[in-house]
């Protein structure tokens, strides 16, 4: 019964949705008054896809063997946090949780914004209706997360270990809510166009959608490295995957919508082109569904094997982009731009950073497709992986990083004290640092130095805002900005002491033997069985000391039974200065053990970066906040 | 960039159309030589893959030939497709579900001596995830044994 409900709860949210969508196009033309009805509407789609989620959680948790996704994806022997989280970790749940979030932005929207215009806040709730009419086909045509198994399964399959971590729990939800939060500002932009009232209004009601949208993006895409980074065993924290560019894309697509909606907020200019990326960013997050979920990447022809999911996603993608660019085609003669601006100001500073974002996003997009556009064209078959992107995006990132340091010195409309003073210290700092690092670690590559060199000018550039202001004054929004600013200086730095500072040692050894790495002497101690709810392992334990103190390190090599699978599970020590990654690996005749030992230097300020950017984000949107409860409260 | 709005929206839509066009030819030049191919011990025999440049070798790991090194590390194997043979040196741990007489693909660079030495290996991670090449020969097996059939 619980799956039939939730199996009832999403056609009646599909209904509602195509009923939106009709009463909103009337209500539009002029037709109808519907305003309140197309809001009701939104809102109880929403609640209606949360009631199907909930229950797709309930048969999870309650191990309903009778659910065929359940019988091919959990297991009644796991740890119940993992059934529960096991429910998105498989395409159909994964699918609900997306159309899920889509219906409550909806609904959320809906609810929240009072000071648009009737007609833009209806036309996007319409756009909204549209996206989510044709999500909810495809899950009930071609992705139902209800069917049942007749007669039920007497045992499950089990889940993929390498999922079965709290990570699992975390990373997938926020990456969802920041890829689906985007596509509230490209309704917004539909909906604007259609209404014909692009403007400073319609960029200070889509600010706080991308603010939040963006912020989970960052998180989601940060807690998705640091899971990796640990999980995977191979000590890094990026890999150019095309599952990880298809979180990258939407972000970097977001990161300039949040910077022009600014300049169009502030100064009622670039309004066609934040037009232009609000439908840019929600394409990207549609590319990345299409990229994870259709099975393409498996193979181009797995994909053509298989092909009704990915046709399906294909033509969604195709049918709300083309929409969404012939409308912008034709609207975006009609926008007036606003007040011209000064070739050196904060304004052309953001300009500046959307087309390198632009140009960074476009080269990772053609870099991710060109494989398989390539095997579909020729049948030739290949790979483009971090040779290419570090490449061709490191320069542009240093570029991007650079003006990130100028960008926020400059003022508003027009510059009038002399840039250079300002920029002073922060092109000192870097320029010193850029001599240093090529004096003392001449071994490291360029792309590692520069970074070096762009976080130490990067650092007080992100403050110097903040200087000489009250800081009980300065608005929330200035604060978010020097805080997300400082968050990608130190994340750059943590990405360049890692490549550049990095030691590792691979090795085999017997128990009892010692190991350098780094400034690190590691005793092996032995192996020892170890034993959890759902697999064994053997664990070996390393005694790390480089001086004074000693750090006990127990990297584990899993065997799990639902289904056999072997993972590697690394220790991890934290330290103030960095991180010893240690892993161990097979035994072999002469009873040595295989390890791999990694000390790497300030490696943990990636993650700590990413959180900044995130909380920087977060500063900005309660501002928002604020002020809009002190509208409220004014009346 | 100072006057007109109508000027000031030439100049932003060319620096726009400049931007993308600068991406693309960013990346044509980026993928010439950065492009890991995908080849078979039977294309390496041939002599379709130059040497020193990276890619991506797939094939089954022949039984009996995996061979482990005096470091304890080092690991010595043949790759080999029906149609060739071609020995493999990796250095590091390997992934679990590396086996003789499975699938791998091997990430690397062919040496003058048309052997190959290996900085990743890709194996199969369970049943439901393959690497992409593995995929596809998987699927292109069905598909021929369905044809045969």
């Amino acid at each position: 019964m619980i799956a039939e409900a939730g199996l009832a709860a999403l056609w009646l949210a599909g209904a509602l949705s195509l009923l939106g969508l009709f009463l909103s196009i009337a209500h539009v033309r002029g037709k109808l008054e519907a305003d309140r009805t197309v809001r009701a509407l939104a809102i109880i789609q929403g609640f209606l896809c949360l009631f199907a989620f909930a229950m797709l959680l309930l048969v999870f948790a309650r191990t309903d063997l009778s659910v065929a996704l359940v019988a091919e994806n959990s297991h009644s022997a796991k740890p119940f946090i993992y059934k529960v989280a096991g429910a998105w970790g498989n395409h159909e749940g994964s699918m609900l949780l997306w159309v899920t979030v889509l219906g409550l932005s909806g609904a959320a929207l809906a609810a929240l914004s009072h000071r648009l215009p009737s007609r833009t806040l209806i036309a996007a709730l319409g756009a909204q209706a549209a996206l989510a009419l044709g999500f909810h086909a495809f899950l009930l045509f071609a992705s139902n997360p209800f069917a049942r198994l007749n007669p039920p399964a007497p045992e499950g399959r089990g889940l993929n270990p390498l999922l079965q971590d709290p990570g699992l729990a975390f990373h997938p939800p926020t990456l969802y809510l920041g890829y689906v939060g985007l596509s509230v500002a490209f309704s917004l932009a539909v909906g604007a166009m259609l209404a014909g009232e692009v403007d400073r209004h319609l960029a200070r009601a889509m600010r706080p959608w991308v603010l939040g949208a963006w912020i989970f993006l960052t998180l989601g895409i940060t807690a998705g490295s640091y899971w990796a980074y640990y999980e995977l065993g191979w000590g890094g924290w990026w890999f150019w995957d095309p599952v990880e560019n298809a979180s990258l894309m939407p972000w970097l697509a977001a990161t300039a919508l949040l910077h022009s909606v600014a300049v169009l907020s502030a100064r009622n200019a670039l309004k066609a082109w934040t037009m232009m990326l609000a439908v840019i960013a929600f394409s990207m997050s549609m590319v990345g569904t299409f990229l994870v979920r259709s099975g393409i990447l498996t193979s181009v022809h797995s994909f053509a094997v298989d092909p009704l999911r990915g046709s399906f996603i294909l033509a969604l993608l195709a049918i709300y982009v083309t929409a969404a660019f012939l409308l912008f085609a034709v609207r975006a003669r009609t926008l007036r731009e606003g007040a011209p601006f000064e070739p050196v100001s904060r304004e052309a500073g953001i300009v500046a950073n959307n087309l390198l974002l632009t140009v960074i996003l476009g080269v990772v997009f053609i870099g991710t497709l060109y494989p398989l556009l390539i095997e579909a064209v020729t049948g030739e078959k290949l790979s483009v992986g971090a040779p290419y992107f570090n490449a061709v995006a490191g320069p542009l990132a240093i570029l991007l990083g650079i003006l990130l340091a100028v960008g926020p010195l400059l003022s508003w409309r027009r510059e009038n004290r002399p840039v250079l003073r300002k920029v002073a210290l922060p092109a000192l700092c870097g320029a010193t640092a850029l001599v240093i690092a090529f004096l003392a670690i001449p071994q490291a590559n360029v792309l590692a130095k520069c970074g070096l060199a762009l976080a130490t000018g990067l650092i007080p550039a992100a403050v110097i805002p903040l200087i000489g202001r009250n800081p009980l004054r300065t608005p929330l929004a200035t604060w978010g900005m020097a805080v997300a600013h400082l968050g990608a200086a130190i994340a750059v730095a943590g990405m360049a002491a890692d490549t550049a500072f990095t030691t590792e040692k691979l090795t085999a050894a017997k128990p009892g033997e010692t190991i350098e790495v780094g400034p690190w002497t590691v005793e092996f101690a032995g192996v020892t069985p170890a034993v959890g709810a759902n697999w064994t392992a053997v664990e070996a334990e390393l005694r790390a000391t480089r001086g004074s103190g000693v750090h006990v390190l127990k990297p584990q090599t899993r065997f799990f039974t639902d289904p056999p699978t072997e993972t590697n599970e690394a220790a991890i020590d934290t330290l103030l200065n960095g991180q010893l990654y240690t892993v161990v690996g097979k035994s072999d005749a002469e009873g040595r053990w295989q390890l791999r030992l990694w000390w790497k230097p300030l490696v943990t300020l990636i993650w700590l970066g990413g959180a900044l950017i995130g909380l920087g984000g977060f500063l900005a949107l309660a501002g928002h906040a604020r002020r809009s409860w002190r509208r409220w409260r004014a009346g | 960039m100072i006057g007109r709005p109508k000027h000031q929206r030439l100049v932003l839509v060319s620096l726009a159309l400049l931007a993308v066009l600068g991406a693309v030819l960013l990346a044509m030049w980026g993928l010439k030589d950065r492009a890991a191919y995908f080849y078979t011990p039977a294309d390496v025999v041939a002599g379709k893959a130059g040497a020193g440049k990276s890619m991506r070798l797939g094939g089954m790991v022949e039984r009996g030939s995996v061979k482990r090194g005096a470091d304890g590390v080092t690991t010595r194997f043949i790759v080999e497709d029906g149609d060739g043979r071609v020995p493999v040196t990796y250095r590091g741990i390997l992934p679990d579900l590396f086996r003789e007489g499975s699938g791998v693909v091997a990430e690397g660079k062919l040496v003058a001596d048309r052997s190959f030495v290996a900085d990743n290996i890709l194996a199969k991670h369970d049943e439901r995830y393959m690497p992409p090449e593995l995929g596809n020969q998987a699927a292109e097996h069905k598909a021929g044994q369905t044809l045969r059939k």
